[in-house]
């Protein structure tokens, strides 16, 4: 007698940013190769990947990406819901499901938000930062929409390697090596240039707080000042004490170590001259 | 006749706290708020032990560092006590409180 249950095939993909491998299983195949195109770069197929997500796709009319995302702690899971998806994850045993139409929108969200539960926990951060490796080491461009990231990146000279226009990946050496406690990792995630940052990593050498002005001019920002705009421009989805502590410890750490400060620049590829 | 009652404060346990540079931020586990405390709030708020009275911090502290009369600068000190209050930052009580459980995260 054959098995009243269908054998469903499902495939997987595993999406590696910052170092940290997470696979995405899901049983539709389209889906399948619209994730390995819109991650290209970043797919590693043969990654141990720490955590484990299954895609549960439902009809397109499940969507509204522009509602508010909601990300709370209950009993050891984080669940995550917006508009477009709904989905939960519990670290403890690294394993997640998502339930979303088929798009990249929706997953890449759910990917920022777990990228950056994981970080929260390791001293690292995701930012509102345009980010570039020169000279072997990473700058960071931060500011909101409008403050020139991806500009800053187009501008950027043929040796600059750009790691993305809009989200940059830090994380915090366990050991610091030779001074160097923050790395820069590329991303996935664009902004208006829509180009894939490269997957590669420098330690950071500078955090430049962008601003947009009638001359190219680097001037120092108080290490206050530089912590208030640091967490202003973090990456912050959950309402939790513990995680809002995190962030809060983690930007004071960060700009204890790196330098930070305020570039103002006009739309000039020679503001590149100041801060190479 | 006015008998002032002994003011006591102590610090919230849904805050963390840091030094940086020249000021004390102080960020809400509730709201993800993030406050700057001037001169004299950062006293009060590395002074609020739950066990020393408000006015023996205004005249160790407040006094000898500005120059202020002692009526004033305790009723300065309260307003101000009772605004960190209203945000969650300080617990204000007439009694001596016990420690909090949760410990402050406070460093450099």
């Amino acid at each position: 007698m054959p098995g009243l249950a269908a054998q469903v095939e499902r495939f997987s993909v595993v999406i590696a940013i910052g170092g940290i491998a997470i696979r995405v299983n899901t049983a539709d195949a389209d889906f399948l190769a619209m994730l390995e195109e819109r991650y290209a770069g970043f797919v590693s197929p043969e990654a141990d990947a720490q955590f484990d997500f299954d895609v549960d796709l439902a009809p397109r009319a499940f969507a509204n990406p522009d509602a508010d995302v909601s990300v709370i702690h209950r009993s050891g899971r984080w669940l995550m819901e917006r508009g477009d998806f709904r989905a939960e994850w519990e670290p403890a045993t690294g394993r997640g499901w998502i339930h979303q139409s088929a798009n990249p929108y929706s997953i890449d969200a759910v990917l920022r938000i777990v990228h950056t539960l994981v970080l929260a926990g390791r001293g690292g951060f995701l930012l509102h930062s345009a980010s570039a490796i020169r000279n072997g080491k990473a700058l960071l461009f931060a500011g909101a929409s409008g403050a020139g990231k991806t500009t800053i990146s187009r501008l950027a000279p043929a040796d600059a390697t750009l790691l993305t226009d809009e989200i940059s990946y830090v994380r915090k050496l366990d050991v610091p090596q030779q001074d160097e406690r923050y790395v820069a990792f590329g991303t996935p995630f664009t902004g208006e240039l829509a180009k894939l940052g490269e997957n590669t990593s420098a330690p950071v050498a500078a955090l430049y707080l962008l601003a947009k002005g009638a001359e190219n001019r680097v001037d120092p920002v108080t290490v206050s000042d530089a912590g208030r705009e640091l967490l202003a421009n973090m990456l912050f989805f959950a309402e939790d004490q513990e995680l809002v502590y995190s962030a809060f410890q983690a930007a004071c750490d960060f700009v204890h170590c790196v330098p930070v400060y305020r570039l103002t620049f006009v739309p000039d590829a020679r503001v590149w001259e100041m801060i190479g | 006749m006015k008998v002032n009652k002994k003011l006591y404060m102590a610090r919230s346990p849904r805050i963390a706290a840091r030094r940086l540079g020249e000021e004390m931020l102080v960020m809400s586990g509730q709201g993800s708020t993030l406050f700057t405390l001037n001169p004299t709030a950062t006293i009060l708020w590395q002074a609020a032990d739950g066990a020393t009275p408000l006015d023996e911090i205004v005249e160790r502290r407040i006094c000898s560092e500005f120059e202020v009369k002692p009526e004033e600068a305790l009723r300065d000190a309260e307003a101000l006590a009772a605004d960190l209050a209203k945000h969650g930052i300080l617990l204000i009580s007439d009694e001596p409180m016990p420690k909090p459980v949760a410990s402050v995260q406070e460093s450099r």
